[in-house]
């Protein structure tokens, strides 16, 4: 044909189809929502230290392994307490003259979901623990350690951000681990990513593919359904270790704990529901159950589990008995 | 009503457990009262099975016996007649010829010997067990117990009954022998000579093995033959040479041989850092080092096998094509030159910063900063000067279709990277539509787009036939276009970007079938007819994998992209054994295809066949090592994730898989230190004189100085 047989004409046409569809498909998308969407009014603007942090996040490319977007299905829930929507990314600029946007979203989740890493796991401690040696607390573990990220010194002088890492993971024994700049940078821009609160009145978009509960045969409630263990692998574990024992100096023991097998429920629920920061020497506890939005049947099961797991003996409580104990303390708190 | 739960009935049949609110594997389980009417079916079946195959025996019996009654002997007899061998008719002559000298046949003895079938009364014991469904344990062993006799009972009863009707299938058959040779020998001696002598004659004939060639000793006046006169032990089977071609301009050779020797570097320094991240999975204290750790190295990796490697192989066989096809020398070597340069500079550089921690955002493939990513730009803006130049000047009147794809590849790269580096619409979610378009489209219009211009031109050559069809290539070009440009965001399918642009992206994945069915269907019409070809050929059966791989991959691709395998397979593992088997299955295998083809051609030697075929195969089983446990672990790791169990479990579930990844990983590896030996082995300079091509050199000096000193007597 006359016109294939010219290169210009040929070309030209290639170029001119695969330029107007990328204007379709991408820019003009691309310009359509970076202008129309706009920060919530709950999100915070990132301070110097979190700006930082995300410097340091970026040049270590965590964002190969850890995602940043909670998609609007069922399975996602876990990750924060509503889907990603366009305004959560809207304060996201330039980096700088060098470098790009930075939105992070991820297409690899060989490690959790960050978008709500700040409500989820606030604790400085545990996380400078972590980045140090992700295996010290999570034994399962295959993220990379960061031990550039700390200095190994022998003395600790007062401005210092000691870390409590087990002498089995030094060579030095006496040796103590002090945290450098980019730690409390990285951590920093960890404990900024949480989820705004929508403003008053508008609904979250629902998760899609929602998950039918399991149904037992013969059981009327799902308390069966709801398995303790799991529950406590997912949210408890990474501290409180799947042997019960914490870690000495950083995370209480619930192995014996006088809260655990004791009769004071009302405290015990408390410290799951809204957290906990009375125990000097220890990292704060995040308010989990409120974070994940535990039922009183979810309470139930972890407190039965914690109770007569590791060599514990307690009661255990029904859901019904949880329930009243969650209200008491959301009128507590309410009152207060 | 009735129809109704019909209905819905074969509804739950087909979609079985499987509908949108649910999104769980099937709940079927065998249970044992399941076992027991299954085994009561398959009994019923056999048996049923049985009495239709004996039914059948026995009615072909009757069916023989009145054809013997009804049909006139001799129409059977002549029958018979013709299907004689050669033997039996010298038999028969032979016993003609004893006959009249008068002495009596005892071959009817021979023939008639009868076997007499013994009657048979065995008796089937009376099948009346009523499996009543009970679960109990006890019941089914007794059950079972009881059955096993009957069973073999009725099994040796189907045997007995089958063996008493071959017997007397044989008594039928003994008469018709009988009756067949009376009416032998009733033939008169005339009939004989003429029938069976010449039928005789025709059978044994065969052929003299001499009749093309004559008695003449061989001779191969034509140069056709190749025959290898030490043989020697052969590990491997013997494939063809490559074809001795006319002499390429040497400064282009050069030219193109720089680009795939660079080419093969960044092949194996991309694949080293990716084999070590992949080990990092299995044991993730290897080192702790800040410049070696893994969300560095990763996109060390990928970047530099896809800007190193599978570019600067690309363009370098785009040098060597362009001015092929277009029958002129190439617009200019110098800018080809400066081409390589920068892209060679450009990974350096790029690989280093990363590992330093300068990374644009984290944005994949898009990890170089844009100074950097600008080397590689300026490249394929050379490139396309050079490339655009040397088709305006073509001697041929068309523009061949490699040209159309090559060409294309690198304007719609040049656009894609504008796009995608280019700040103005880049904040908040733009960046993310952008990172899912320039992803997607690096991938399928630099990588897929350019490669297939290259298989357009090489598979065909290899294959010393036309390519299928024109007309495909034509409609795959245009389609992978329009379809190609509109998936870039399938990689954000369920995120916040606009829920349009998802649905677009999904149904650009979907309609991706048509360019890829169109190119897989030229490819494998290329090879029809000269299938053969491939076991005699070294490069041909890359071709095949790639062929192969770029119809699954590519399909792979658009199965991923609905939003059930979205649920399913997103963020998983699976997902990288997707990329693997497309960047490696198709583009890798489709380049070594090529660069096996074309380095000969430049250089005049060959690289061993037993580390060619040391390549091919641990690559080929590299991969698959490599693919198939990341997609089954991606699978159960989806499903963790959709059962909502601890994110943890996810990750100790996939331990097995990842270390399978690491010993396919190491395959591939392997394979990649082959074809650097190959490499070298097709471009160094042999180090052993050649004595043939000396010894002509030698008469040629002779014959310039006996020129000289003949001038020099006059």
């Amino acid at each position: 044909m006359e016109f294939f047989d010219n290169h210009k004409k040929l070309f030209g046409t290639a170029a001119v189809m695969f330029v107007t569809l990328t204007l379709v498909v991408a820019i003009m998308p691309a310009i359509h929502n970076q202008n129309k969407n706009k920060p919530l009014a709950g999100a915070v603007e990132p301070g110097d230290d979190v700006i930082k942090g995300k410097a340091v996040f970026i040049a270590n490319g965590c964002v190969a392994c850890h995602t940043q977007q909670v998609r609007n299905v069922d399975m996602d829930k876990v990750w924060g307490s509503r889907p990603g929507i366009a305004a959560d990314y809207a304060n996201i600029r330039r980096t700088d003259f060098w470098r790009n946007t930075a939105t992070l979203m991820g297409t690899e989740r060989t490690g959790p979901d960050l978008t709500n890493i700040g409500n989820r796991q606030p604790s400085q401690d545990w996380h400078l623990v972590h980045l140090f040696n992700p295996r010290i607390v999570v034994k399962e573990s295959v993220m990379p350690a960061y031990p550039w990220l700390f200095t190994i010194k022998k003395k600790i002088s007062a401005q210092d951000i000691a870390v409590n890492v087990p002498s089995s993971y030094l060579q030095d024994k006496e040796s103590k681990v002090v945290a450098n700049k980019d730690a409390v940078y990285l951590v920093a821009y960890l404990q900024y990513l949480k989820q705004a609160a929508l403003p008053d009145g508008k609904n979250a978009p629902e998760f899609l593919y929602k998950q039918t509960q399991k149904q037992l045969p013969g059981n009327g409630d799902n308390t069966n359904a709801v398995n303790g263990k799991e529950l406590f692998a997912a949210n408890c574990q990474a501290c409180h270790q799947a042997n019960g024992e914490g870690l000495p100096g950083a995370f209480p023991s619930l192995k014996g704990s006088p809260v655990v097998t004791g009769d004071n429920l009302q405290l015990y629920i408390d410290i799951i529901m809204n957290g906990y920061d009375a125990n000097p020497g220890y990292g704060v506890m995040p308010p989990v159950g409120t974070n994940m939005r535990f039922t009183e049947n979810e309470v139930a099961a972890i407190v039965n589990y914690e109770r007569n797991s590791w060599g514990n003996k307690g009661g255990e409580i029904t859901p019904e008995e949880a329930k009243k104990i969650m209200e008491a303390i959301q009128l507590k708190i309410s009152k207060e | 009503m009735k129809s109704r739960f019909i209905i819905n009935f074969l509804l739950l049949v087909v979609y079985g457990n499987v509908n949108g609110q649910e999104m769980r594997p099937s709940g079927f389980t065998l249970s044992s009262a399941h076992l027991q009417t299954g085994c009561i079916f398959a009994m019923l079946f056999f048996l049923l099975a049985a009495v239709l195959v004996l039914k059948k025996k026995v009615s072909m019996l009757q069916k023989k016996r009145r054809e013997l009654q009804q049909k006139g002997d001799s129409k059977v007899f002549r029958a018979h007649m013709h299907k004689l061998t050669g033997k039996q008719i010298e038999t028969i002559i032979k016993y003609k010829a004893w006959k009249k000298t008068g002495r009596q046949s005892s071959l009817m003895l021979l023939l008639s010997v009868l076997i007499t079938g013994s009657a048979n009364n065995l008796t089937a014991q009376p099948m009346t067990e009523k499996g009543e469904l009970l679960s109990q344990g006890g019941i089914i062993i007794t059950i079972i117990l009881v059955l096993i006799p009957i069973i073999a009972a009725v099994l040796l009863f189907i045997v007995r009954l089958n063996r008493l009707i071959t017997q007397h299938k044989n008594k039928l058959n003994m008469q018709e022998a009988a009756k067949f040779a009376q009416y032998l020998q009733t033939l008169t001696d005339e009939e004989l000579s003429e029938t069976l002598k010449k039928r005789k004659t025709a059978l044994e004939y065969t052929l003299a093995n001499n009749e093309l060639s004559g008695n003449e000793p061989p001779e191969d006046s034509k140069g056709l033959l190749n025959i290898n006169q030490e043989p020697g032990l052969p590990i491997v089977a013997i494939k063809k040479k490559a074809l001795p071609r006319p002499n390429i301009d040497p400064a282009l050779s050069k030219l193109v041989l720089w680009y795939l020797g660079c080419a093969t570097f960044w092949l194996l320094f991309g694949t080293t850092v990716g084999e070590y991240v992949g080990i990092k999975f299995v044991a993730p204290d290897i080192d702790q080092s800040s410049w070696l750790s893994f969300g560095k190295l990763r996109p060390v990796h990928t970047n530099s096998v896809f800007w190193g490697w599978a570019s600067l192989g690309m363009l370098g066989l785009g040098y060597y094509i362009v001015p092929r096809v277009s029958n002129v020398k190439l617009y200019s070597l110098r800018l080809g030159w400066y081409a390589l340069y920068c892209i060679n500079a450009c990974v350096l550089i790029g690989s280093i910063c990363l590992m330093a921690g300068i990374n644009n955002g984290g944005g994949e493939y898009r990890e170089y900063i844009w100074p950097v990513m600008l080397l590689f730009g300026v490249a394929l803006g050379l490139s396309l000067i050079n490339y655009i130049k040397t088709i305006a000047s073509r001697t041929t009147r068309e523009i061949y279709i490699s040209n159309w794809y090559m060409v294309s590849a690198i304007i719609f790269t040049i656009i894609i990277s504008l796009a995608a580096y280019i700040p103005y619409w880049q904040n908040g979610l733009g960046e993310t539509i952008i990172q899912g378009y320039y992803m997607h489209q690096g991938v399928g219009m630099w990588f897929m787009l350019f490669t297939l211009g290259i298989v357009y031109y090489f598979l065909p050559q290899q294959l010393n036939k036309p390519i299928y069809s024109y007309s495909l290539g034509v409609l795959a070009f245009w389609t992978q276009i329009l379809f190609y440009t509109l998936i870039g965001t399938h990689h954000f399918v369920f995120s916040s970007i606009p829920w349009w642009l998802q649905t677009v992206a999904i149904v650009g994945s979907a309609g991706m079938a048509i360019p890829v069915i169109a190119g897989t269907t030229n490819f494998l019409m290329t090879f029809n007819g000269a299938w053969y070809k491939v076991k005699d050929s070294y490069t041909l059966p890359f071709f095949l994998v790639g062929t192969v791989f770029y119809f699954t991959g590519s399909m792979q691709g658009t199965a991923e992209a609905f939003r059930y395998t979205n649920l399913l397979w997103h963020f998983t593992d699976f997902t990288v054994a997707h990329s693997h088997l497309t960047m490696y299955g198709i583009i890798c295998f489709f380049l070594w295809a090529c660069i096996y083809a074309v380095v000969p051609r430049l250089t005049g030697k060959e690289a061993p066949q037993i580390t060619i075929g040391a390549h091919f195969w641990l690559a080929l089983i590299g991969m698959l090592f490599y693919t198939i446990p990341l997609m089954y672990g991606g699978t159960l790791k989806g499903l963790l994730w959709m059962n909502g169990k601890p994110f943890m479990e996810s990750v100790t579930m996939m331990a097995p898989y990842w270390l399978w990844r690491a010993i396919g990983g190491s395959l591939m590896w392997l394979s990649h230190l082959f074809f650097a030996y190959n490499m070298y082995k097709m471009i160094a300079r042999r180090p052993e004189t050649d004595i043939r091509e000396t010894a002509i050199d030698q008469l040629k000096q002779n014959l310039s100085t006996g020129h000289t000193t003949l001038y020099n007597h006059l």
